[in-house]
Formats: structure tokens, sequence, C-alpha cells
């Protein structure tokens, strides 16, 4: 695993040519079979996410219930990547999906702010994944990175790398809080550098959080480091992708920045929790001809 | 060499500005998706206007936006309801010559183009009298054998679907005014010959304090239209007002998936359509079971 001692040397982001190449890529008409096609994907990429201060065991059992099967009447569907829950929830889920291949994802490291000493974020990492986390999402310190700390930001990925042994990390860079895009694409190299399995957008806690700019602009960063070194980083757009449409026209982007092999649930997830609701209605429109209402969908 | 027109003064061979006659959805005024228009024709079927011919695909944007603000619309008060119908009353009244051409250019007489628009604007505020009154007519305590208090409230059905009648605007007011009366949001299919009138009657509303959304209104064809509105499961009340017991039926069927009620209206002549029952037929009766110490 590599630290930061390389400086990370990226690219200046033209802001304007990315918006005409995400106007572009949204123009694209998907329908019909292909539709189709891309909704089950799109199931299949979903981890399906509650992160709220009120959430209980019960809560998070019925989130999983619902990964489990996401509509009673259409048993052929594909199931969804993962659940995401807090550190203290990720026994109760890991219990509820025991044996399905659904994998349990823990945010960790003082989520959603990461404003808590290095010694703390690691000990929760330990402890969600001793609890049984296959995944961790860490936020990175903002604070520092802003301030131009980019030694400290990547040495506490490294660390925290350390920490998840053999879960998978995902690293939410907050591009909401970042500012710029020249900022997300440094965040994007210095967290693929530092020992991220995975690059995430948001916490969703901060608007704008997964907007196509700001997923077009890490998406280059993976491809780039991909024809750098071989590796293959997946790719986490979170917070914000609430319909069908959003999540279709974000696999068109990935397929024409990234190409097929990145259309896999091992390396594109999407965060969300009411986007399966919309995928799952459009599903049932697809197939049925009729227009469906919400109130059929459970949770 | 340039030549001066005196201010005010129009010229005589000016080109008269023509209006787009647009959709009203959500609050706002957009073309069909599709991209797509008719013409509308007058009497003697020369064409006086282009109208967007609405595809499946507008009706369900048209029902998502009825959907968002259905709750808002029921959760204002009875009373502040009938302030706004009134307010549309005024709004008509107010563009009561502007109606008047327009039915004139389709076909209707002057002097019945008059009366006509009266006639809507009239109904308009009978039914601003009644939001705030019907709850009391037609609520009820019931007697029951137990010891329970058990009473039954009328509540909005939800989105309607409104299949508008030929009658173009009296018709129109006397289908849409009793269902938003009672706290439904509608979407509105104009498929009749003479379309204008609706269209125009978007403007009323947009400059009535109606909120967005509570009335949608689509031109275009029946054909197109009345099925996906017919069969989408967000729709809760169908109000089909046309003569053709064939198109009263399809809907019907189509109107099975979710168990709409839908009520049928094949009134021709609008001019007496005005009661309290057009409010009521598009409410769901709520009755309640309390229970009472002896």
């Amino acid at each position: 695993m590599s630290t930061t001692a390389a400086p990370v040397e990226s690219p200046p982001i033209d802001a304007v040519g990315v918006e005409e190449r995400v106007a572009r890529l949204c123009s694209r008409s998907i329908k019909k079979e292909a539709k189709l096609q891309a909704l089950h994907l799109t199931l299949s990429m979903i981890d399906l996410t509650t992160l709220e201060g009120a959430d209980s065991e019960g809560k998070v059992r019925q989130l999983c219930a619902k990964a489990l099967q996401l509509h009673a009447a259409l048993p052929d569907l594909p199931h969804v990547a993962a659940v995401c829950v807090y550190p203290a929830l990720v026994g109760v889920a890991k219990r509820a999906v025991e044996g399905s291949g659904i994998h349990v994802a823990s945010v960790a490291t003082s989520f959603p702010a990461g404003q808590a000493p290095l010694e703390i974020k690691l000990l929760e990492v330990r402890k969600a994944v001793e609890a049984g986390a296959d995944e961790v999402d860490m936020v990175i310190s903002r604070g520092r990175f802003l301030a131009g700390d980019l030694a400290y930001t990547g040495d506490e990925i490294a660390s925290v790398k350390e920490a998840c042994a053999d879960a998978h990390l995902k690293v939410i860079l907050e591009t909401g809080e970042l500012g710029t895009l020249d900022a997300i694409r440094r965040a994007s190299d210095l967290a693929m550098r530092s020992g991220a399995d995975f690059i995430k957008t948001s916490t969703g806690k901060i608007k704008p959080a997964a907007t196509m700019p700001v997923v077009l602009v890490m998406l280059e960063a993976i491809r780039d480091h991909y024809l750098r070194t071989g590796e293959k980083i997946g790719m986490k757009p979170a917070g914000g992708i609430s319909t069908a449409k959003d999540a279709i026209r974000h696999l068109v982007m990935v397929r024409e920045t990234l190409g097929q092999d990145w259309l896999d649930p091992d390396l594109y997830r999407f965060g969300a929790s009411s986007l399966a609701n919309d995928v799952l209605r459009q599903i049932v429109k697809q197939r049925s001809g009729i227009y469906q209402s919400f109130d059929d969908f459970s949770l | 060499m340039s030549e001066q027109r005196p201010a005010g003064a129009a010229a005589a061979d000016r080109l008269p500005v023509l209006k787009t006659h647009k959709v009203y959805v959500g609050g706002r005024f957009p073309r069909s998706e599709s991209g797509r228009f008719d013409r509308a024709l007058g009497p003697d079927g020369t064409p006086i206007a282009n109208i967007c011919r609405c595809s499946r695909k507008d009706v369900r944007d048209a029902v998502t936006a009825a959907r968002a603000a259905q709750a808002g619309w029921a959760g204002r008060t009875a009373y502040n309801r009938g302030q706004i119908l009134y307010r549309i009353a005024e709004m008509l009244e107010g563009r009561s010559a502007q109606f008047e051409t327009l039915l004139a250019a389709g076909g209707t007489a002057p002097d019945e183009a008059a009366i006509e628009v009266q006639a809507a604007v009239d109904r308009l505020v009978h039914y601003a009298g009644w939001t705030d009154k019907f709850q009391q007519v037609f609520s009820s305590v019931n007697p029951v054998a137990t010891s329970h208090f058990n009473f039954s409230i009328l509540e909005p059905m939800g989105v309607i679907g409104v299949l508008a009648p030929e009658s173009p605007l009296l018709g129109l007011t006397s289908a849409v005014a009793p269902a938003i009366a009672g706290g439904n949001t509608t979407v509105v299919l104009v498929t009749g010959s003479q379309p204008l009138p609706a269209t125009t009657f978007g403007e009323v509303l947009n400059s009535s304090d109606v909120p967005g959304g509570v009335v949608n209104v689509l031109t275009g064809r029946s054909d197109e239209m009345l099925a996906p509105l017919a069969a989408h499961r967000d729709v809760d009340g169908l109000l089909l007002c046309s003569p053709d017991p064939d198109v009263a039926r399809s809907a019907e069927i189509e109107a099975v998936h979710n168990l709409k009620r839908v009520a049928v209206r094949p009134h021709e002549d609008w001019t007496d359509v005005q009661s309290p029952y057009e409010i009521t037929d598009l409410q769901e009766v709520k009755t309640t079971w309390h229970p009472i110490g002896s």
C-alpha cells in the first residue's frame, strides 16, 4: 500500500468542457429492452442506505428485508449490492442478510463530519469490521484537505485502509464541500493513491451531492489511474440520485468513460435510499404498460 | 426617408401577433413533450390556431404535478379554497370579452357566448360558496347499537382525471370547480372541437391564487390520452364528461387496475348541471368508530 510520498499531480479541469460533455451524454435515449436491462443493472448496484439519527434495529431489519426481496410480485429481480448502515447497527444488518450475498457496508470515521481524533476514527473502523462489515465508507478530513494538508489526508486514508483489514474501503470526498472540480480531482487522485478501493462523492447530508459533472471528473480520475497503474478503482455516487432516469444517465456516463468493465456492482454502486423504489416503479411500468403509484411500493 | 408613424396609431398593414396556445401543467405553460400539434378549426373549417397534441408522457407529467399538489391543496382550509374559487370567478369576469371572442371564433353565437361566460362565472361562485358547507350538510353522526360514537365525514379522493366535455367553457368549469372545491387536484383532458377557451382558462387559473398543479389542462386526442390516464395507478378517480357510452365504458375498463371511482356526466347542455352532489361524487366517506364509556 502506498502512502503519499510522491506528490499528487492532477491535471487541471476544464469546467465548461465537463458541463458540455455531461450535457451530450445526458441526451442519449435508452428505451425498451435496453432500458429494462439498465434498470435491472441499477438495482444490482444499489447500496440501500439508511443513515438517520433515528435509525433503530427495527428500521435496519426492515431495510434488510427490502434488500432481500425488492418486490413481492417480481421474484426474478436481482438483489441489491449492499445495505449501508451506521457502525452500531452492522451486527443487526449482518444477521438479517446472512447467506444472501448482500454485503453490509458501514460508514465510519465519525461520519458525516469526520471531525474526531484519528485514534477514535480508527477504533470505529475496527469495531465496524469486527461486527461484520464487508465494506467501510470513510469520510476524509475536508478541513485539513482544503487547508492544503494533503499529506495528512493521504496518511489518514492509508491508516483507515490498514484498519479495514479485508473489508473494502470507500473514500467519501464530500464533493459539495470541496468547492471546485479541480479540488475534487485532486482529492480523487489522492484517495486512489492512498489505498481506496472505491471513491464516493458524498455523505448525502450536504447539497449539492452527486451531480453529473462531479461524477464525470471522478470517473476520469479513475480512468487515468487505471491507465497509469492497471488498478481498477470503483466509483460510488451517493446523494441526490433518486430517479431511474438519473441512474441510467450515470450508467451511460460510466460506460462511455470507463467501459464495460465498470458496469458491475463490484466497481460501481449507487448510494441511495429512494432510488430503488423509482427503479421498481419503472420496471413494473415497463412490463405492464401501466403508470405506477409510489403507494404500491414498500418502505 | 424613414416614415414616422404617430405613436399609438395602428398601421393598416400590421401583422397581428398570434398567441401560442400551450398547455397548463404544474403552474407552468409548457408545450407537449412530443413537440406535436393539431389545428383548432373555426366553424367553417378554417384553421384558427395551433394547439398542443399531448402524449401519454404529458399525461404522466401532469399526474405527477397533480399528486405533488394534492396534499397541500386538501390541507388548506375549506374557507381558503372558497376564496380561491371566488378569485377564479373574479378573474374570469374580468376577461369576459376575451372568452366571448374565443367562443365566437369557435362558432358560438355572440349573444350565447356572453351568456355562457356569465354562467361559467356564476358556476364558480356557486361552488366557491359550497367549499366550507358541504361537510356540514353531508357528514353525519350515525346511530349504532354499541357504545361507540360513530361518525362519517367526507375526504377528497385525491387526483381526479377529468375528460372535459365538448362544452368549452361552461362545461369545463362545471366539471372542474366541484372537483377542486372538495380538495381534489385534477388532470383535465381537453379533446373537444373547441380547445381554445380551455387553454386560456389555464391563464385565468394561473392568475387566481390557484396553486400550481391543482388544475392541469392538456389538449390533444382522447384516443391517445384517456387510456393511460384511466389506467394510471396514481389517479384516484375519473370524471368522464362524454355522451358517448363507448368512451366511458373503455375508460372504466382501464380504471379497474386500482379500483378508481368513475363518475360519468353525459350532458350536452351544462346549463343546469350545478349541485353539491357534484362535489360529493368526488369524495370518499370515512367512518370512524370511537369507543365511549357507558
